[in-house]
């Protein structure tokens, strides 16, 4: 894609063999020591003790709770920004208004914002003391340091991650398709289903399993909300934490290499769809070429 | 500013057919104000009870500015590496072909999706004194782990994607003409790219250090576990809010966060316009 092989073939910067392979080399030598030597750590230290030992840790009592709970609050998160990211990219993507510009700026908030500030936000407005916490309190609802002050922030974290793939993806895609669609008469939900849907479908599964990825590893934020009781509210992240600082290093990286796992399965879904996206555009550029002809 | 721009831009009059604007305008408000505007507020009534003498106070103790200081050179000098290294992985991955390319593309964002807590008790297991780097590194005389250095590297690490996602896109799209006439006059690669290429780039560059930085200076996962957590040292700040809860001192921690979200804010609402202004320059010609 990127060379454009099919052309008269013209020298461009670092073309020269020499260039070209030292900058490679660079690259990757910097790559292996920086990500994939660590990477694979993860996994060697998770072994350190043997195979038996690694299960042993995973299947311990507050480790399988943590598992569950993170499980958990990631399958609450997840819808929940699924249906405002796309909410929030239809809006943006399909009209124009006043402060459609602002909007999407308020939307990368929570890239900005360090995740203990984000758990502070939600501890100062919903715990005891906050002017929504005291009137819950005396409701008798507990929403910090318990399951569901958990998901708050989840939500909070990782609101912009479905929008921002769809997003670029629907601007690109243009507006031409839903319009006829409506004007042949399709209702709204026909038009979404039939039409947007089957446009967006990668990249809207992307996005939820990259929602999913940072809903399971958020660890800043929650750690400030969940008061850390051991098999109550402790998720995966924190629970890693616990177990590397009672110096129990084998087993906070058995528990780190399911993190790592599900972080490697959503590299590999991405590099599947962009692969899938590639031989798709050459199929098209074939077809073109054979028409042409 | 967000309505001047969208006035500007404003398409031919456009007859609106699409359906859904009010229910989808209407959720993405009502959940932006209650996800991420309200919860503000809670931090603005604490720090306004407390007074501008104590809040002054608390945001300028020696500690905390220390803890200021730490946070913005280590992102600083982080942001920096990952322009250059980003910048090089962009090239390599959009300009050459070669066996694994596709593997690199997709370890690129490994950053993004690992935890932050597994960044981080790798890297410091990897760096400490038993570690496969940290004793390599110590018989050069090195330290990374629990001093600063290993603030820095945890930053960059965390960081790496956005340089190579924010310029890889713009460097697609270079046209080759300009390139390949400097290259048939006889001018050097380096002279090209610096003329030619580097010009076109530096906007997306900029934007790409810029985010690292965000990103860098509000990291915490990453950084708690190699930094050592030393007063004065390597105290980062979003440590420093934490400890302050932990000692259930709620005014002094939403002081510190109030400093804290500010600066982020303002620095998201810089990068958003300077953003704007570059892309309008780009496709206004």
């Amino acid at each position: 894609m990127s060379n454009r092989s099919g052309q008269a073939h013209q020298l461009r910067v670092g073309d020269r063999p020499l260039i070209k392979y030292t900058l490679i080399g660079i690259t990757l030598l910097l790559t292996i020591l920086l990500l994939v030597v660590p990477l694979i750590s993860i996994f060697q230290q998770a072994l350190v003790e043997g195979v038996g030992h690694y299960f042993a840790s995973l299947l311990e009592g507050d480790t399988l709770h943590a598992i569950g709970l993170t499980l958990f609050v990631a399958l609450l998160t997840v819808p929940i920004n699924l249906v405002f990211g796309v909410m929030l990219a239809w809006s943006v993507t399909r009209f124009e208004f006043p402060g459609r510009k602002l909007l999407m700026t308020l939307m990368d908030i929570p890239f900005a914002v360090s995740p203990v500030v984000a758990g502070l936000l939600y501890l100062l407005l919903y715990g005891n003391n906050g002017w929504i916490g005291s009137w819950l309190y005396d409701q008798d609802i507990q929403l910090m340091f318990a399951w569901p002050g958990i998901v708050m922030v989840t939500v909070f974290v990782t609101c912009p991650f479905v929008a921002r793939e769809l997003i670029p993806l629907m601007q690109q895609q243009g507006r031409e398709d839903e319009e006829a669609a409506v004007i042949l008469g399709a209702s709204g939900w026909q038009l979404f289903r039939r039409v947007t849907l089957p446009n967006i479908k990668w990249a809207l599964i992307y996005g939820v399993i990259l929602t999913n990825a940072r809903a399971v590893g958020e660890f800043g934020a929650v750690s400030v909300v969940s008061g850390n009781i051991r098999g109550e509210t402790n998720t995966l992240p924190l629970h890693v934490q616990l177990q590397y600082e009672d110096y129990q290093a084998a087993a906070a990286f058995a528990s780190a290499s399911l993190l790592a796992l599900i972080a490697l399965i959503t590299l590999l879904f991405k590099a599947y769809i962009e692969w899938r996206q590639e031989k798709l555009m050459h199929h098209e550029s074939d077809q073109e070429k054979q028409v042409a002809k | 500013m967000a309505t001047h721009l969208s006035a500007a831009q404003a398409r031919p009059k456009h007859k609106r057919v699409l359906p859904g604007l009010g229910l989808s305008l209407g959720t993405s408000l009502l959940f932006i104000s209650l996800i991420m505007l309200l919860p503000m507020t809670g931090l603005i009534m604490q720090s306004v009870d407390m007074g501008w003498d104590e809040y002054w106070y608390v945001i300028t103790n020696e500690r905390v500015v220390a803890s200021y200081k730490v946070t913005l050179w280590a992102a600083f000098f982080a942001s920096i590496f990952n322009g250059l290294f980003g910048l090089l992985l962009a090239w390599v991955l959009v300009r050459y072909e070669f066996p694994g390319r596709r593997v690199l593309d997709a370890l690129v964002d490994l950053p993004f999706a690992l935890p932050t807590a597994v960044a981080g008790i790798t890297l410091a297991t990897l760096y400490s004194q038993n570690g496969w780097y940290g004793d390599l590194l110590a018989s050069l005389g090195i330290k990374v782990a629990y001093t600063p250095v290993g603030i820095i590297l945890a930053m960059a690490f965390t960081s790496i994607p956005f340089v190579v996602r924010t310029v890889q896109p713009v460097l697609e799209e270079l046209s080759p003409e300009e390139e390949e006439a400097g290259m048939t006059l006889g001018a050097s690669d380096w002279a090209v790219f610096r003329r030619v290429i580097f010009p076109a780039l530096w906007p997306a560059l900029m934007t790409g250090i810029a985010l690292s930085f965000t990103r860098s200076l509000g990291e915490f996962g990453a950084v708690i576990f190699i930094a050592g957590n030393m007063p004065y040292v390597s105290e980062i700040t979003s440590l420093m809010i934490f400890v302050s809860l932990q000692e259930f001192d709620f005014p002094a921690a939403s002081a510190i966060a109030s400093v804290v979200l500010m600066a982020s804010l303002v620095l998201l609402f810089a990068i958003n316009v300077w953003q704007a202004r570059y892309l309008r320059r780009l496709h206004g010609r």
